[in-house]
């Protein structure tokens, strides 16, 4: 079974042993280097700080998914950080795949972020160069955009690979991260494109999940030229799936939303049917299913957006996890420490007194 | 046929030349200097300024503007009465059609007196005459803590500082209190548009709406 394959051989609450070859910890790492279909989800960020919400909407995803998307202010609307919620997932044991864009924050933030979070326990991070604000809630805001998704993921393999910041100060622990990019397969110039995801692999893209996909045969075409230029060797394509809530939506987002591409027989089919919402989640299952035949398709990517409850069902009836269970709780690497740390609080029989502190303060 | 393969700048053997590292900074240097002084060697080396300095080296009528503060909110009083007064000609021509040769002034009388960056929201009587736009950290509510003791900038070292020019100026208008108002962040969607226009566009429909409310 998969799952006893990722667990540490001495027990279930001990961290992962990394493997050689492998860049990170994680388990989305490992399935897909054991060429298993992996399935990535988008978490709906909340608009709250409560931690529950989080909770509450990553719950959905258990035993369905390998990873769980952490999006940065997509769209450029304002909600709960992607630290924040990888913050929260990794205390979960949750395995996030941090999204970070470079709209926010400069090379400064974004390296510090990068150390903290995989401080954490973060395993995957996701570069992106990010929307504009202009489509976002707040459009007067100002514009970051010091690094792009390009340079981004070449700062963070610098960090990880050659210990190192962008300025050249050493690290005395690197970020194991597994790296990842984003792909859009569906917008001009179309014959760049698949040359583009070679960029991104030069530049240190170890997976990449694409923009929704809606044209199998656009998609098609894209990946017979990626095989062409061999980048399915050296990179692992998740394909971005999602359910569309009804024909309208879907004129909506054709409409309004840059960068997502809708061809007019899938509206056609929505319109004609009578449940629209069920017709939707069908076409995504169909979508997984001719995908999932494309050679160099490692996995998929749903984004379910506001129709979370239905990626367990999307991923069941598409049967891309062939009976795999994903998810398990993954320990992280401070777990111990802080269980020695609490015990400590709830059971020190005599609590130091500030005066034996500043004594054995300099012992 | 063979295709182009993309090269990693960082990527070992990518670059001929060895990339050549800052080394650790150690006491009495601080790691900014060490980045600046392993910089590769070249004939053409910049002055250690910021860009905005490059485009535009010299302030003294920005300072000039400040002294005289006072007539400038005099004149700018009436200035905007009198763009006020026109406020039926713009809408009959339409604010849209005199947006261009409006902001083409516009640009260039602020852009003389107060180095004027077209930030759209202009605050100027609020700030003493003095543009906080100029300022490198574009703070627009006062000074912040790094102002050298002699008055001068911390990121620009041979620039006075914006606001303790902008406090000086408040100290000479009627209305320099309107400094101590905590000011909104700039709306960057803003930028490159006309201040007059905006300005007298809501005096209008403020005037409007107290009339009509009388």
């Amino acid at each position: 079974m998969s799952g006893d394959q990722d667990e540490n051989p001495s027990g279930p609450h001990l961290p992962l042993e990394p493997r050689p070859g492998h860049s990170s910890r994680g388990r989305l790492e490992r399935i897909l280097r054991r060429g298993e279909f992996a399935v990535t989800a988008e978490l709906n960020p909340p608009d709250s700080a409560n931690p529950a919400d989080v909770y509450d909407r990553a719950r959905i995803f258990d035993g369905w998914v390998d990873g769980i998307n952490a999006v940065d202010a997509s769209g450029a609307n304002c909600h709960m950080s992607s630290v924040g919620i990888c913050a929260l997932l990794t205390r979960m044991g949750y395995a996030p795949i941090m999204q970070i864009s470079c709209r926010d924050r400069n090379r400064i933030a974004i390296q510090g972020d990068v150390l903290g979070s995989a401080a954490m326990g973060v395993a995957n991070i996701l570069c992106l160069t990010g929307d504009g604000v202009q489509a976002g809630d707040q459009p007067g805001a100002k514009p970051v955009f010091d690094l792009d998704s390009m340079s981004l993921l070449e700062t963070i393999r610098t960090m990880r690979d050659d210990r190192r910041f962008l300025s050249g100060r050493k690290l005395t622990t690197p970020p194991e991260v597994f790296l990842g990019a984003a792909i859009n397969p569906f917008a001009p110039p179309y014959d760049f494109r698949p040359l583009r995801l070679g960029k991104k692999i030069a530049a240190g893209a170890q997976f990449v999940q694409s923009q929704y996909c809606f044209d199998v045969p656009m998609f098609r075409t894209y990946m017979q030229r990626v095989r062409d230029l061999g980048h399915t060797e050296n990179c692992f394509i998740l394909c971005g799936v999602g359910p569309l809530a009804s024909a309208r939506t879907a004129r909506w987002i054709r409409a309004n939303v840059p960068g997502i591409h809708i061809p007019d027989p899938v509206i056609a089919r929505l319109e004609g049917a009578a449940d629209q919402k069920r017709e939707g989640k069908r076409l995504a299952i169909d979508i997984i299913n001719e995908v999932k035949e494309i050679p160099g398709v490692s996995g998929i990517h749903v984004m379910a957006y506001r129709q979370e409850e239905y990626v367990a069902e999307i991923v069941d009836e598409s049967g891309v996890l062939k009976g795999r269970r994903p998810w398990q709780r993954e320990a992280g690497r401070d777990e111990e420490r802080i269980a020695r740390r609490l015990d400590e609080i709830l059971h020190a029989e005599t609590p130091q007194t500030q005066a034996d502190l500043v004594k054995t303060a300099h012992r | 046929m063979s295709e182009a393969r993309p090269a990693s700048t960082t990527a070992p053997g990518a670059s001929a030349a060895p990339q050549r590292l800052p080394p650790e900074a150690t006491g009495g240097v601080t790691q900014a200097t060490m980045v600046k002084k392993s910089a590769p060697k070249t004939d053409y080396r910049p002055s250690d300024v910021s860009p905005q300095r490059r485009m535009q080296r010299r302030y003294t009528v920005r300072l000039w503007s400040v002294r005289h503060s006072r007539f400038l909110e005099w004149f700018y009083a009436r200035f905007a009465d009198a763009f006020l007064l026109l406020h039926p000609v713009w809408k009959k021509i339409g604010y849209g059609r005199v947006e261009a040769p409006v902001k083409f002034v516009e640009k260039r009388v602020k852009g003389f007196l107060f180095d004027c960056r077209m930030c759209g929201q202009c605050i100027l009587s609020s700030t003493g005459m003095s543009c906080p736009m100029n300022c490198p950290k574009q703070l627009r509510n006062g000074p912040c803590g790094g102002v050298r003791a002699n008055g001068n900038c911390e990121v620009e070292p041979d620039m006075p500082c914006v606001w303790v020019k902008a406090w000086e100026g408040s100290r000479n208008m009627v209305k320099g209190d309107a400094i101590l108002a905590v000011q909104k962040p700039v709306d960057q969607s803003l930028r490159e548009t006309s201040a007059w226009l905006r300005v007298t566009a809501r005096a209008a429909a403020e005037r409007e709406s107290a009339g009509a409310g009388r």
